[in-house]
């Protein structure tokens, strides 16, 4: 099994050690939460359950009622404490009840910086059974639901801490529903991996300029009308010239100028010397954000690959990929 | 009270979220009727100020929010003990026990501000709940602490995160949904958990008795169980039950007079020595017999009641020398027991020498008037016990005596200060004056507590005696007959015999006396006897007779345990199977279709995982040449069914199904 992303609040303690060489050594213990694929049926093979510490109490509670019935020979108190004892096995069943059957159907995943959390999608299907007091945690953070309906979404912050592929930590589903005197659980370990990007340096030098004065390079990129053509399939809406086509046979879409990419920022490799590559990744990360966030086209020149001019959200995400994915 | 040391507070998250705000209403109302079920013994002031407690808390929570500061909580928790040790005068106990418990839980919700607090406050509830059964288990008592065990549920269920959307309404449902599916449970442990033989510890409540006849009488002593409604015992009689008047259940019987208090005459050590030894009372039955089954309530002492005169001493009881009834253990708990008893007989013929002195025993130096009277009569009728009983009778019949629930306290001379100026009274007034008359007379007479009477109630076919059917009268010793029972009381007020105390008294009742009301409850009470034979009265021995119908005559401990141990499997088998049933559903079409294709596998035609129904069965029409037509007349059923058709229709489905069914294809035949 990999090594796993430990929880963030330093939990690397004697136990976790512990628990991490039983589940190497005996992987019948981890078999179910070892990754697999979605969707993943919560059923008995994979409910665990076991009293809660306030269970333990209320037991305790029960015990001493019912010697105190017993001693007294009085059978209404003794009648109440079997009552209160059937309840508590119905609260068992009922939190076992609450998990049995639970689908996690599918993971969304975002992506987000190293160092911020990362909001996943977990989509749970109720199966038909309203499931309230759902808990989900172990992935490093935590959150409460209650599942109604087949397509029910759930928004996981899943904590990063480096650039790159992160596999999808496993997740504890548990609930103390109805009583809070038992405690079911179950682990969900989807085999999906999510995209860290780099985190961005806080301030540096700017990237470097090709050297042409930006008021120039605003007029020459300004995306005046260079002309009309006929429509073809794939044109998006707003491009049509309206009024213009009513005048005319077909529809026209008004050109634009395809963006002037021999004066794209360069964002190069080479730019950022001197620095370990975390760091310079870090810069590069910075010096995408700053282009993407003018709006202006920028190429990406890393070593072994460029990335050819453009600007936008999709090639904003190529370039934040390559990075996060440098070796 | 709750010590935080530091480690506590690193509980898990959920455990230190604050409280909700139905969660702390929930929280009090639990604590509320803890209370309520409590108030019934606890001082007035104590519980009237843990009520304004709450509901200040309450309001404060509700209305103003944040917690009680420590300097107002503290002097109260510190109070509490104080006051309850000043109230009692010890913190141990059943009462005093109940106080501190109820205290307790009102300073709980005090400090109550997370959900740690009222999952801790909901466990001591329900100890509290059950602790107030010890003072008395009766239906309705049961029912109101059953009842508290709503909102203790539903604040455990209010503490949930993430549960459906609140409404007042609807709370109780889950609640009464989850209570009536443990009660197969509770109902298992209830009859199968074995009931210790002895107890662990000290039963409560042995310093006081509060109810039933004690073991003296001083006139007016039996006036405050008159108003005392509460059952005595109840008796079902085998054949005809006896006329009302012959409805005397005999009880303690007392000899010694000291002028004020007419005691037993010896101290219980001493009675233990004597009725271990001596010998018992001779009685010849002479008929009027009658065979019964009495249910004792508890009485917290040891002797039991029976018709006058009974013959023989049930299994776990024996006779006092006077035929008494006395129980080998104290009474605790309810119980049931055999008699037969004669209301025509003769009891002890010939008196010893010992005896007569005791039955003619007087204090000196008190009631100097009343033993002239009754010397008097002695020398006028020569001695004849039939003429002097009679000339009692008459003076009480004529003289201008009247009976009364509540009389005129009476002076040092008791018997002369009612006789000759007072005139008014009750039973024991009567009792006493009359047989201190006939032992100044020279007749050997004494003094016999019991009840008499009771209330029929026609629907149970049984016999209600209450402790106001409480009663005492004499017993006159007449050579050659005996023992002969004599109520002065009838003489005065016939109607006691015949209607009972309250109702002989005719004033002053209380308005829950009423006459309808106390019908009302009369015919309630066998309800009341339903629940002491189903629930209360079970004891060790119903339950060793529980296995019978296994073979299992006397059920010990393990054979219990093991039955409860069986009950108890099955049950969880049950349970678990129905937790772990899902509703299949899997709708009709599918269903025939995975049948077809069970059945096309058993011909070795499995259907590939990557297969549609249309690749899969034109693969089995070329396979099975012989069935293509019906295999591809399936194929066309199941396509227009699940593609072509818009929406349900039943009438299709039910088509490839009949299909599928009569489909049963065969090996072609090489």
């Amino acid at each position: 099994m990999k090594p796993r992303q430990e929880e963030p609040a330093a939990r690397t303690t004697m136990a976790s050690r512990l628990h991490r060489r039983l589940e190497r050594r005996l992987p019948a213990l981890t078999r179910h939460k070892s990754p697999e694929s979605l969707p993943v049926t919560l059923s008995r093979r994979r409910i665990y359950i076991l009293p809660t510490r306030f269970g333990l109490g209320f037991a305790a509670v029960l015990g001493v009622m019912l010697v105190g019935a017993l001693n007294y020979a009085n059978n209404a108190a003794l009648l109440l404490t079997c009552l209160l004892g059937g309840i508590g096995i119905h609260a068992m069943l009922g939190a076992f009840r609450n998990l049995d059957g639970l689908v996690a159907g599918a993971l969304h995943g975002d992506s987000a910086f190293a160092g911020e959390s990362l909001r996943v999608r977990l989509i749970l299907d109720a199966a038909g059974r309203e499931r309230p007091g759902l808990r989900l945690d172990g992935y490093g953070g935590a959150t409460v639901t209650r599942v109604e309906t087949a397509e029910h979404g759930v928004d996981l912050h899943v904590p990063t801490l480096q650039r790159g592929w992160m596999p999808m930590p496993r997740i504890r589903i548990h609930t103390t529903w109805p009583l809070g005197l038992f405690r079911a659980w179950s682990w969900i370990h989807p085999d999906h991996a999510l995209l860290v990007y780099p985190a961005a340096e806080a301030s540096g030098p700017p990237a470097r300029d090709q050297g042409m004065d930006p008021q120039m390079r605003l007029a020459l990129d300004g995306d005046e009308p260079a002309g009309f053509r006929e429509y073809r399939a794939g044109d998006p809406v707003h491009r049509i010239a309206w009024k213009l086509s009513a005048r005319h046979r077909d529809l026209l879409v008004s050109e634009r100028d395809r963006p002037d990419t021999r004066n794209a920022r360069i964002l190069d490799w080479e730019h950022a010397p001197g620095l370990a590559p975390e760091q310079r990744i870090a810069r590069l990360a910075r010096w995408v954000n700053e282009a993407h966030a003018s709006g202006q086209p920028w190429t990406l020149q890393l070593p072994g690959q460029v990335l050819e001019p453009a600007s936008g959200n999709e090639h904003y995400h190529r370039c934040m990929t390559a990075l996060a994915e440098l070796p | 009270m709750k010590l935080r040391w530091p480690g506590r507070r690193t509980a898990a998250a959920g455990e230190r979220r604050r409280l909700g705000r139905q969660a702390f209403d929930l929280l009090a109302l639990t604590m509320a009727m803890v209370l309520v079920v409590h108030a019934g013994h606890l001082p007035g002031w104590l519980s009237g100020s843990l009520a304004v407690l709450l509901a200040a808390r309450w309001y404060q929570r509700r209305y103003r929010g944040g917690r009680v500061p420590l300097w107002l909580r503290l002097p109260l928790t510190l109070g509490l003990p104080v006051a309850v040790i000043a109230q009692y005068g010890t913190l141990f106990g059943q009462e005093p026990g109940s106080a501190l418990v109820t205290g307790m839980l009102v300073l709980k919700l005090l400090e109550a501000e997370h959900s740690r607090d009222a999952r801790t406050g909901v466990a001591f509830a329900c100890f509290g709940l059950m602790s107030a059964l010890l003072f008395g288990q009766g239906m309705l008592a049961t029912q109101i602490v059953g009842l508290g065990l709503i909102p203790a549920i539903a604040t455990l269920n209010a503490l949930e995160p993430a549960r459906p959307p609140w409404r007042w309404r609807n709370a109780p449902g889950p609640v009464l949904r989850m209570l009536a599916l443990a009660l197969p449970l509770a109902l298992l442990g209830f009859f199968f958990i074995p009931r210790l033989s002895a107890p662990l510890w000290g039963a409560p409540g042995d310093a006081t008795a509060r109810t039933g006849i004690s073991a003296s009488m001083s006139p007016g002593d039996i006036g405050q169980l008159l108003i005392d409604d509460s059952p005595a015992f109840r008796v079902s009689f085998d054949g005809h039950r006896p006329p009302r008047v012959e409805r005397y259940f005999r009880g303690p019987v007392l000899w010694h007079f000291d002028g004020r208090t007419w005691t037993r005459g010896h101290t219980s050590a001493q009675h233990r020595a004597r009725s271990r030894s001596s010998r018992i009372e001779p009685l010849t039955p002479m008929g009027g017999f009658h065979d019964y089954q009495i249910t004792l309530q508890p009485t917290r002492r040891h002797w039991m009641f029976a018709l006058d005169m009974p013959v023989s001493p049930p299994a776990d009881g024996h006779f006092t020398p006077a035929r008494t009834l006395l129980h080998g253990k104290r009474i605790d708990t309810i119980l049931s027991y055999r008699m037969r008893s004669s209301t025509r007989y003769v009891l002890e013929p010939t008196l010893d020498a010992t005896t007569r002195e005791r039955a003619l025993q007087l204090p000196a130096g008190f009631d100097p008037r009343a033993r002239v009277l009754a010397e008097q009569w002695q020398r006028q009728f020569h001695g004849d016990p039939k003429s002097i009983v009679d000339a009692a009778l008459r003076l009480f019949h004529q003289g201008g005596f009247g009976y009364t629930l509540a009389p005129p306290p009476l002076g040092r001379n008791s018997v002369d200060d009612f006789l000759f100026s007072t005139r008014e009274g009750f039973c024991e007034h009567y009792a006493s004056a009359f047989t201190f008359l006939m032992r100044a007379a020279g007749v050997p007479a004494r003094v016999v507590t019991g009840y008499q009477g009771g209330y029929w109630n026609t629907m149970g076919a049984y016999l209600l005696i209450r402790q106001s059917d409480a009663h005492a009268w004499s017993e006159v010793w007449v050579k050659g007959r005996g023992w002969i029972r004599v109520d002065p009381t009838a003489a005065v007020q016939p109607a006691r015999v015949d209607i009972g105390a309250m109702a002989a008294a005719g004033a002053s009742r209380e308005w829950y006396q009423a006459a309808w009301l106390q019908n009302l409850r009369n015919r309630w009470d066998i309800v009341n006897r339903w629940w002491n034979q189903a629930v209360t009265g079970f004891d060790a021995l119903r339950q060793r007779g529980l296995l019978k119908p296994f073979g299992i005559r006397h059920a010990g401990a393990r054979q219990l345990g093991l039955a409860f141990a069986i009950g108890l499997s099955l049950l969880l088998v049950i349970a678990a199977s129905l937790a772990l049933w899902r509703r299949p559903h899997v709708d009709p079409a599918r269903r025939a279709m995975q049948r077809l294709e069970r059945r096309l596998a058993r011909l070795g035609i499995v259907r590939e995982r990557s297969e549609g129904p249309r690749n899969y069965l034109m693969r089995a029409a070329d396979e099975l040449q012989h069935e293509r037509a019906a295999l591809l007349a399936l194929l066309d059923a199941y396509l227009h069914l699940r593609y072509a058709s818009e929406g349900e229709e039943t009438e299709s489905v039910r088509n490839f199904v009949r299909q599928v069914r009569e489909f049963r294809p065969r090996r072609a035949v090489q």
